[in-house]
């Protein structure tokens, strides 16, 4: 019996070896544990395609940085949606969360002089109760969340435009939160932050290196570590470069530098987010009520609480998201989080490689899906006016990305994986 | 085989789970009907029964899923009242159901400390974690598991029984209830996982296995229990019966002079 066990990617890999990891790494693809390799494609033949289709207008500075502030809050979204996504449920709400919190936050400050700080947490505090609402009626009475979080979509639209009221639109004025999308970091703070994360990246997983091989578990091949170490450096270093150089189409009038405040607050997000699923127990727990929820009960795991939880981290996320929009537009709308945000949310995280059949999934899927919406809902409108022709292509992305995360499913279960 | 573990079934011992005159009824059903068990450390006890004998209920009510009617519950020379799960687990008493109960998207070690996860503060401890699964997988002398990185969905069914029984053996269980740990598994997988069970009893654990398959009884048990329609036929040392005299216990409650009186056995069928 010993012999006939196939030697699994992951077998290949614990010998430490980088032939082996790339080995295991191939493996993997062939048994349809795509990762993060259609995201990351994705955003490089976009990134050429449209770059050679209109060499004008969007390979430029400005364009890249906006960019990163138009994907911002469907990101944040998304970022919710993986931990709602990973235990096989799904929140539609999610988009018209974001804009009634973000009505609550400038009702509140435009309107009632309420200072920004208090503005924020009555904005968060509104994401939390509608996380709490949808996760009571899913985790307790058991209504799937298609339906809980459908209606929820519909009657949020209806809060949304109660809470703004007759007046249609209203002004954000609060430097505070307008800076969060407006402003960017000083060129020499982004250098900082590049120590900060190459170092603190390295300092974690070379560690965590030495961890193992103290105790005399399996390791990556050390040199391995390193490659993925100075790829980060290399990536990293160029897009703050690039970020730091003047973008602004008439510097004289008003100098554009620097990298976007949003990248930092959005990393600290990622970290903190990545740490909860992967390091903490909690993060164990939603994974395994995402694989098998039976089993998650049987081992003493509080399957109602998890969900609950996990519905409350979505829609705070997507209050935060709210706040985003408000800076990113000056203003709250009725429209604020509509159309497409949460298709674009979903989306992103689906493309980034979160199953919509629950159990797999990372925090880091969000920003790269994320990216790639971006693209495709930046670079489309150069190339064609016709929102018709832009609903269609953006749709057919959407359907292109779950039809990966079934066809890897399938593929995954013929391997055995 | 069963000729060499002959001198280890001494039934003077005193055993290490002992019911005596257990009933359970669901509403007018009386499923479990004066029944006596008894498991010893270091042993294997076959607990066989046609379907709908009460094997399940039995397993359940001592794993603490649901609390007998009436009878006692002795464990480690006490009498204990079992009324949940984790009251059991907390006595060494796991339970190793047939569905597994594993999650396919997770690996070996975060299967076998899934709920019961090592941490330091509010941080998983990985290599502690992984050290003592590799230990766990060691001392059972499981060979056929690569990495205890894998993931459980890359296992065969053999490998997940063995991942199974080692999350039972792991927090230091005194007595491992198997359901039907074979009922999937091919030739050469049974063989593994009956090996990994003798093991188990051989490690110091006393070992419940139900099972259909007489084979398989008879290969690793060191003696049989045999319940008939809710009550127990017999509970005899391996050694003492052939394949024949089982069946019958199984099938009509007696066989010759051991199972249930005539009288008994002609009762339940009436």
């Amino acid at each position: 019996m010993t012999a006939t066990v196939p030697a699994t990617p992951e077998a290949l890999e614990a010998e430490g070896s980088v032939s082996g990891a790339v080995q295991g790494y191939v493996g993997r693809l062939r048994g349809g544990d795509m990762g993060a390799l259609p995201a990351i494609l994705g955003f490089v033949v976009l990134v050429v395609l449209f770059s050679i289709m209109r060499p004008n207008s969007f390979p430029t500075l400005l364009n890249a940085a906006n960019l990163l502030n138009q994907s911002a809050a469907v990101i944040f979204i998304a970022m919710g949606l993986v931990f709602v996504l990973l235990l096989g449920e799904i929140d539609l709400s999610a988009g018209y969360t974001s804009g009634t919190s973000a009505a609550v936050l400038a009702v509140l400050m435009t309107q009632h002089g309420v200072a920004w700080p208090i503005a924020v947490v009555a904005c968060l505090l509104t994401g939390i109760v509608i996380g709490t609402t949808i996760g009571l009626l899913v985790s307790m009475l058991g209504i799937p969340s298609f339906v809980v979080t459908l209606a929820a979509f519909l009657g949020l639209q209806g809060v949304l435009l109660l809470v703004i009221g007759e007046g249609g639109t209203i002004r954000i004025a609060n430097d505070t939160i307008l800076a969060i999308m407006n402003k960017n970091v000083p060129p020499l703070w982004g250098w900082v932050m590049f120590v900060i994360v190459v170092g603190g990246y390295a300092a974690l997983t070379l560690s965590n290196l030495a961890r193992r091989r103290s105790a005399g578990l399996a390791t990556q091949a050390p040199s391995l570590v390193l490659i993925k170490i100075g790829v980060l450096a290399v990536v990293i270093a160029l897009v703050v470069a690039l970020l730091n150089q003047e973008r602004a189409i008439n510097p004289t009038i008003k100098s554009l530098k620097g990298v976007p405040i949003i990248v930092p607050f959005t990393l600290v997000f990622v970290v903190v987010l990545t740490f909860v699923l992967n390091r903490t127990g909690f993060g164990r727990h939603v994974y395994a009520v995402g694989g098998n929820a039976e089993a998650a009960r049987r081992a003493g795991i509080n399957v109602t609480g998890i969900k609950l939880a996990c519905f409350m981290i979505g829609s705070t996320m997507a209050a935060i998201a709210g706040i985003l929009f408000a800076s990113r537009d000056n203003s709250v709308s009725p429209t604020t989080g509509g159309s497409q945000t949460l298709l674009f949310a979903v989306g992103a995280a689906v493309i980034g490689g979160t199953s919509l059949f629950g159990g797999k999934g990372r925090v880091l899927d969000a920003i790269l899906g994320g990216l790639v919406v971006a693209v495709i809902a930046n670079g489309l409108p150069l190339i064609t006016q016709k929102s018709g022709i832009q609903f269609v292509v953006t749709g057919l992305v959407l359907l292109l990305a779950a039809s990966v995360d079934a066809i890897s499913r399938r593929r995954a279960a013929v391997a055995g994986r | 085989m069963t000729e060499t573990r002959a001198e280890a079934t001494t039934e003077t011992s005193r055993p290490l789970l002992s019911l005596r005159g257990v009933n359970k009824s669901f509403g007018a059903v009386h499923v479990l009907k004066d029944v006596n068990l008894d498991a010893w450390a270091g042993q294997v006890t076959a607990l066989v029964g046609d379907n709908g004998a009460g094997k399940s209920t039995l397993i359940k009510g001592i794993a603490g899923i649901y609390a007998f009617d009436s009878g006692t519950v002795e464990f480690d020379g006490a009498e204990v009242h079992l009324h949940n799960p984790k009251q059991a687990n907390g006595l060494g008493i796991e339970v190793v159901y047939q569905d597994l109960a594993l999650c396919d998207n997770l690996d070996v070690v975060q299967n076998m400390f899934l709920g019961r996860e090592l941490k330091q503060n509010i941080v998983l401890n990985e290599s502690t974690m992984e050290s003592q699964a590799s230990e766990t997988l060691t001392g059972l002398s499981v060979r056929t598991l690569k990495s205890v990185r894998m993931k459980v969905s890359s296992l065969s069914g053999g490998q997940r029984q063995t991942v199974a029984i080692a999350r039972a053996v792991l927090w230091n269980s005194k007595l491992v209830i198997l359901d039907e740990p074979t009922a999937a598994l091919g030739v050469a997988q049974t063989e593994q996982v009956l090996a990994l069970v003798r093991r188990l009893a051989d490690n110091g654990l006393a070992v419940i296995l139900i099972s259909h398959n007489m084979n398989d009884v008879f290969q690793v048990a060191d003696n049989i229990a045999a319940l008939y329609l809710g009550r127990m036929a017999a509970q005899v040392p391996a050694k003492d019966v052939r394949h024949s005299q089982v069946v019958e216990l199984i099938t009509a409650g007696r066989s010759g002079d051991i199972g249930l009186s005539p009288e008994a056995a002609r009762e339940e069928v009436a």
